[in-house]
């Protein structure tokens, strides 16, 4: 009974009804830029809701859209909470994906499932070292993390290119070799049900990694510690946490974060990791949907859930009603903006919400 | 020994991947001085891009002919201006905190512009190919200088107008930093701002003007790639140059002339890669870490020999009147 009340209370807090606000500002300013380039903003949104919703295959390609967003949502949200930007998750994407890639191409023989695990875990290692890095050089050398996460994203991506191109390329081609079936992360039994929609453990591993989030930082001294570092590094250290420790620690389990990802990425949905040319853009859309979250992991799991619905179904948006899918950017875009000034949204919603608080005094 | 020629063109082509950097960055010092972040530099940048291939484009269709990307430079930087706009009525009037919106600027720059170049262009990926764009002005006299000519005249006396531009714009941006009301004013508001509006400043005016000025140059930068390297605008234009410019700016610790430097140095470094190529001791190393060079360089010399930056006091921080 308290339990379902504490939920019913949720539903009409502040910051729920807001960010509903913030949401339904978006989409019709998404309407508007529609109506002002002559298409017809409710068919565009009909096709996007069908795309997504309107099969099992759209809701299982809509989850395998949502998995990487939302862990490169965790690490940039990780990060922020303990006082660092993040902005490297793309290279720590990349240098998960070449960790996957190096276990599952080059290791043949190990028993399937095992082999995908061993690859698994490697990703995040490779992910969590080079976010360790950022750390490291922050926690010893005092540098900046925004320049050297930035740096080391194009090293990741040169780096992860050198690798594939030496030792794991595909002959004649600008990719890897396939992955061996042994490592594969597909779902194969619900991917079959969902018309080959290609699901992956990454999606369960994704939300339980959000559970993970909340638990380590608000249940366990360690995630303590980490909150108490970021909100005041002088303090912290004062009450005699050991700060620099923190710091390396809190951008290694970011790093982890964004390395699942990319792991996931190769074993589950491509099967081979590509020559890139420049950055995917994993990492830069987990910035987004850190801050859609307001950098708390629920949050993160819904913002991804929406970014991940919104741009899957911008491509029938544009299939189907011939809207250019950028407006999705436009419409994400402003959601977020609306969620961080929260001022403007209010403004807007007062009128409605002026009246429901004088009917509660009656 | 590298031969004086070669060092001359190495120069040239350092101080072309510079300038785009040297405006960026500059633009980011005023934003921050001010007490604002600014990691919508690379949108801004976008914004510029974009409105500068637009921009020339029409003037070009007009007639305008060899003055059309001057026409372009302006409508990049008024373009940059209006996007910087966005941030600075979200970070300055409602008080929404000054990274998100820079992240939004970044996501509503790609979106805006490429849906706008869809409706422009009949539905295309890019801006046409613009004719009329920027040359390199050079004096030959000037090479013909014994021994320091190759330098001088292949290497710095060789450039297009923008990069002209952007060097005495840093001295500028140092002198009204350093030597003017407006600079002290500018820098107050960045580090103390309750103090400086119990001195009478005007807190809010001077921030939207450091982000305001910003944008300006952010929209040159941009503006820069267009004109002088790409000759038109598609998503891969601005990739990653404005967050190359964050760097530098912190890189140069928030100083004209540090970010002059340190702008000049990423230039360079992506320069140099053109030119490892040449030797015959490189061709053992792979293409990819020589293209990571740069990347690789920046982080040493951050540990080596800079270490702690000292960033604005007050940055990041809406500025409350009410608040102690």
């Amino acid at each position: 009974m308290n339990q379902a009340n504490k939920i019913l209370k949720w539903f009409v807090s502040d910051s729920f009804i807001v960010s509903l606000a913030a949401i339904v500002l978006g989409l019709l300013l998404g309407a508007v830029v529609m109506l002002v380039g002559g298409y017809n903003p409710i068919e565009a949104y009909a096709a996007l809701v069908t795309r997504v919703f309107g099969s099992a295959y759209g809701i299982g390609e809509m989850l395998r859209e949502t998995a990487p967003l939302l862990l490169t949502g965790l690490a940039v949200a990780f990060a922020f909470r303990a006082g660092m930007f993040n902005i490297g998750a793309e290279g720590q994407v990349l240098m998960g994906m070449t960790g996957a890639s190096i276990i599952a191409i080059t290791l043949p023989g190990i028993p399937t499932g095992l082999h995908m695990i061993l690859a698994v875990i490697f990703g995040a290692l490779f992910g969590g070292v080079w976010a360790g890095i950022a750390g490291f050089l922050k926690a010893k050398r005092g540098v900046n993390e925004v320049i050297t996460t930035i740096m080391l994203n194009w090293i990741a991506l040169f780096l992860s290119n050198y690798i594939v191109r030496t030792f794991l390329l595909l002959k004649g081609d600008q990719r890897s070799e396939n992955i061996p079936a042994s490592a594969s992360a597909s779902i194969d039994w619900l991917s079959s049900a969902m018309n080959n929609a290609r699901v992956h453990w990454g999606i369960p591993v994704a939300f339980l990694a959000a559970v993970f989030f909340y638990y380590f930082l608000w249940k366990t001294k360690q995630g303590f510690e980490l909150r108490a570092v970021g909100s005041n590094a002088d303090a912290a250290h004062y009450a005699g946490i050991n700060v620099g420790r923190n710091i390396v620690k809190a951008m290694f389990i970011s790093g982890v974060f964004a390395g699942l990802a990319g792991a996931f990425e190769v074993l589950g949905v491509f099967h081979y990791q590509a020559i890139y040319s420049a950055s995917p853009g994993y990492g830069f859309n987990g910035i987004a949907v850190a801050l859609l979250g307001m950098n708390h992991p629920f949050g993160v799991m819904a913002g991804a859930a929406l970014f991940g619905t919104l741009s899957y179904g911008s491509g029938g948006m544009s299939f189907e009603a011939g809207v250019p899918p950028e407006i999705i950017q436009i419409v994400i875009g402003s959601i977020i903006f609306f969620i961080a000034a929260q001022g403007i949204v209010r403004f807007v919603i007062k009128p409605f919400y002026g009246k429901r608080k004088k009917e509660k005094v009656l | 020994m590298v031969d004086l020629l070669t060092l001359g063109n190495l120069i040239n082509t350092t101080l072309v991947f510079s300038t785009a950097l040297i405006f960026a960055a500059l633009g980011g010092v005023f934003s921050e001085r001010s007490g604002i972040v600014n990691i919508g530099i690379e949108g801004l940048m976008v914004f510029g891009a974009f409105a500068a291939a637009v921009g020339t484009h029409f003037a070009e269709e007009a007639g305008m002919g060899g003055a059309s990307p001057w026409v372009g430079l302006l409508t990049g930087l008024i373009v940059g201006v209006l996007g910087s706009l966005i941030h600075a009525v979200a970070t300055i009037t409602f008080k929404a905190d000054q990274t998100i919106s820079g992240v939004v600027i970044n996501f509503l720059a790609t979106g805006i512009t490429l849906y706008l170049v869809k409706l422009l262009f009949d539905g295309a990926g890019e801006t046409p190919l613009l004719l009329e764009t920027f040359s390199k002005v050079n004096w030959e006299w000037f090479a013909g200088i014994p021994v320091i000519g190759p330098i001088l005249g292949v290497g710095i006396i060789n450039s297009y107008p923008t990069t002209y531009v952007a060097i005495i714009l840093v001295a500028v941006v140092y002198y009204v930093m350093y030597k003017t009301k407006f600079g002290l004013r500018l820098r107050s508001v960045g580090e103390h701002p309750s103090a400086a509006d119990t001195m009478g400043i005007n807190v809010k005016r001077m921030r939207y003007i450091g982000v305001m000025l910003s944008g300006a140059l952010a929209g040159l930068g941009g503006a820069t790639v267009t004109l002088t390297t790409t000759s038109l605008f598609s998503h891969t234009t601005i990739s990653g140059q404005g967050f190359i410019a964050i760097a530098a700016m912190i890189f140069g610790k928030w100083n004209p002339l540090g970010v002059f430097g340190a702008a000049v140095f990423f230039g360079f470094s992506q320069a140099i890669r053109n030119y490892v190529q040449l030797f015959a001791w490189s061709a053992s190393i792979p293409q990819d870490f020589i293209l990571m060079l740069p990347y690789v360089l920046t982080i040493l010399v951050l540990v080596v020999a800079i270490g702690k930056s000292r960033a604005p006091a007050a940055l990041g921080e809406a500025y409350d009147p009410g608040k102690r």
